[in-house]
């Protein structure tokens, strides 16, 4: 037997459910420091509190050993111009980077100043950063001195940055040598060894929990964060936690504007667990959030499109020359050595391509040209590159199988023949809680990192930034007695949370997951303007009053899935109300209202800012560059900041 | 006739089997329910068998489930045929898909 179907035709009968079902039973568990997810930027919080001499608790909805976006591995440490390799200076590449209107110019000053420590911690714990087993000698960028191996990656072009083709200038690399802040690391090794060091330092973790809510002093909304509440998904127990200070490193939110549901964990480039829990309990609490009316469009991995990291996997696309049908090279950057790290052809270029198709200049389909690699490099793109990314090393697993061979096959790649994602296929990821230079959010005792802060950024990004809201709260924590809770607030939430396995008929999760998802569709996305979105805010609200009540859960497991709607919900209307706030339209913002079509006034480049007070929508603004001078403000808050961790 | 039993049942939910076990492989140690970041794989009722696949539909193929099993080849990933990849020998010019060795 294999799946369900198989089992029931098999025995004639279903089975129980697996495990224990608790529902009426709860559990309260204390402690200094609570980190809602245990992805990389949770993880690394925890450890880094915990390294602090606090109590720590670790919540997570999978298992910390693989969850999250960067679980199964990750392929390059981005952004570490602090390794002894770069060329460039930190503070002048975290400027850099931060230069882009809307960047999270915080996050990203940590990330430069702190990455490479943070890199070097990962290989204290038994990460492998470093090629020790002289597998890939002779590939460009490897360091025979320290074995590590740098991406070309960013080497000169950042294409990463909108629009840019040409190579960035750096005061700090006057003659132009390559900037050599990329990275290539075993990613496949992190998790695993940061969980074992949760363990190790104490963390209390629990694994297949999800937080559903916040508690605030006295349940008051904007109060300080005194803990939170929450289930567990294969039990059902309700859980407390009561915490000085928490970290919320939950994921963002990728398939709000989109199920497919017949590949609904296929659905969006993430997993189906990451549906903005994080934002929308910060809401629920009373923190500022910004960045909401932000949305990027889904390009791959719909389920109806080919997914880049699975399947029909388009692993031509960094590093390899693409060529057309007859083995014509086509002029597509290969974000590799030869072109510095541009990774995305111009407009004029990819205008080129698409005339040459129309008259037969190209031959359709193209194809990733692993053959005409040098042999080193094609190891190093195929078995380290793929191999240690988040989810391709399937790739290399079932096409190896299947006799793939890098050195004898072109991989065939998708652009033009698939068509183009709908421009109503959007993720909703860019927005999170406003933070200050200690990663604190709006409201006392909550600190954010990793994916869950506005503008994130890759892995590394959400490791340096964990392990810098892990110390930020680890030191507010000790400072603070504890809050009081309310056990109203907690009746409240318990009541909100259980609804759904009360009833045994109604509708399941997928279908008010694909409704939501059609509202904001129809009313949040191409077209925007005051009625639509005001029609979208209706909508919501309908789906709450009458399917809401409808929604029901046969067991823990789906229970934990109709609560991620709820958030889904919440996440929506957050995007709603601060599209309606921004009167302009933004290029940076991929946001567009037909009613102030005006693109980036420059009355109108700030971050606008909403948040509830006494359960009604307030809305502010902050300047674009609110946090000031990075490098000044990163040092003023860091004084006391030790470097790479010397403990036992 | 080549089934005994027909039972009523509801369509099966597609994808079905995002992974392949073989159960002579296969000791049912449930790694793989452990590293599953969705909760895919229940246990099975009888020990030592492999995991039940129950919720096919929420697996987003991360691999983890894979990559770290202890018994090599115990289980194989299985792509939706919708999402299965081609490629071409460069010598012969042949197209190939990755379903030629199923």
């Amino acid at each position: 037997m294999a799946n369900w179907h198989e089992l029931v035709l098999q025995q004639g009968k279903t089975m129980p459910w697996p495990y224990p079902i608790r529902y009426d039973s709860e559990q309260e568990i204390e402690t200094d420091v609570l980190v809602i997810g245990g992805g990389i930027a949770g993880c690394w919080a925890a450890i880094s509190a915990a390294r602090k001499g606090v109590r720590v608790a670790l919540v997570e909805k999978g298992d910390t050993v693989r969850s999250g976006a960067g679980g199964p591995g990750c392929d390059h440490w981005c952004n570490a111009p602090a390794n002894p390799l770069s060329n460039v200076d930190p503070d002048e590449w975290a400027e850099h980077m931060a230069e882009p209107p809307y960047s999270n110019g915080i996050g990203i000053q940590i990330q430069c100043r702190e990455d490479w420590d943070t890199l070097l911690e990962m290989e204290q714990m038994g990460g492998k950063i470093r090629d020790t087993d002289d597998e890939y000698v002779g590939a460009q960028g490897r360091d025979e001195k320290t074995k590590l191996m740098i991406s070309p990656r960013y080497t000169k072009v950042h294409s990463y940055v909108l629009g840019v083709q040409k190579p960035i200038s750096f005061k700090s690399n006057p003659e132009g040598k390559l900037n050599n802040v990329v990275i290539r690391v075993w990613g496949s090794t992190f998790k695993p060894a940061l969980k074992k060091e949760c363990k190790r330092l104490g963390v209390n973790i629990f694994d297949r929990v999800m937080i559903t809510s916040l508690l605030t002093e006295n349940g008051m909304q904007g109060a300080r964060v005194v803990g939170a509440v929450g289930f567990n998904n294969r039990t059902g127990e309700f859980m407390v936690f009561k915490a000085k200070a928490a970290v919320l490193s939950t994921a963002g939110d990728w398939s709000l504007f989109l199920l497919n549901t017949e590949l609904a964990g296929y659905n969006t480039f993430r997993s189906r667990t990451a549906t903005g829990d994080g934002a929308a309990m910060a809401w629920r609490a009373g923190a500022a959030l910004t960045m909401m009316e932000r949305t990027g469009v889904l390009n791959l991995g719909t389920g109806f499109k080919h997914t880049w990291y699975g399947g029909a996997g388009d692993a031509s696309y960094e590093n390899v020359p693409l060529v057309d049908a007859n083995g014509k090279r086509l002029p597509w950057p290969t974000q590799g050595w030869e072109d510095y790290g541009a990774m995305r052809p111009s407009p004029e270029v990819m205008e080129k391509i698409t005339r040459g198709i129309q008259i037969g200049e190209y031959a359709l389909p193209f194809w990733g040209d692993f053959p005409a690699m040098p042999e080193v490099e094609r190891r190093v793109t195929w078995n380290l590159m793929l191999g240690e990314e988040s989810t391709t090393r399937n790739i290399i697993n079932s096409y190896g199988r299947a006799g793939f061979d890098p050195a004898r096959h072109l991989l065939m790649n998708y652009n033009f023949i698939e068509g183009q994602s709908l421009p109503q296929w959007r993720t909703a990821n860019g927005g999170g809680p406003v933070v200050d230079w200690n990663l604190k959010s709006t409201i006392d005792g909550l600190y954010v990192a990793g994916e869950q802060l506005f503008s994130p950024g890759d892995h590394s990004f959400a490791a340096a930034t964990g392990r810098y809201a892990g110390r930020k709260a680890a030191d507010y924590a000790r400072q603070v007695e504890s809050g009081k809770v309310s056990p109203e607030q907690i009746a409240q939430e318990k009541n909100r949370i259980y609804r759904p396995i009360k009833r045994t008929n109604g509708i399941d999760w997928k279908e008010l997951h694909a409704g939501i998802a059609r509202a904001m569709q129809f009313f949040g996305t191409q077209y925007k303007d005051e009625r639509l979105l005001k029609m979208g805010l209706d909508a919501l609200k309908e789906i709450e009053e009458v399917h809401v009540p409808r929604l029901f859960a046969t067991d823990p497991h789906k229970l934990m899935r109709c609560i991620e709607d709820l958030s889904l919900l919440t996440h929506g209307q957050i995007i709603l109300h601060a599209s309606l706030a921004r009167c302009a339209s933004s290029q940076m913002l991929n946001f567009f209202r037909i009613d102030y079509p005006q693109v980036d006034p420059p009355e109108w480049n700030k971050f606008i800012t909403v948040k509830l007070e006494n359960g009604k929508v307030v809305v502010g603004e902050l300047p674009l560059r609110y946090w000031g001078d990075m490098k000044a403000n990163y040092e003023a808050h860091n004084r006391d900041y030790t470097g790479v961790y010397k403990g036992k | 006739m080549s089934q005994e039993n027909v039972y009523a049942l509801p369509n099966i939910t597609t994808p079905s089997h995002p992974v392949i076990f073989n159960p002579d492989i296969c000791t049912g140690c449930n790694h793989c329910i452990e590293v599953c970041q969705v909760d895919v794989y229940i246990p099975n009722p009888e020990k030592g068998k492999p995991p039940v696949i129950l919720h096919p539909d929420e697996c987003w193929y991360c691999g983890c489930c894979v990559n770290d099993c202890p018994c090599p080849g115990a289980i194989i990933f299985n792509w939706p045929v919708q999402q299965r990849a081609y490629w071409k020998d460069k010598a012969t010019g042949k197209v190939l898909r990755d379903s030629q060795n199923l």
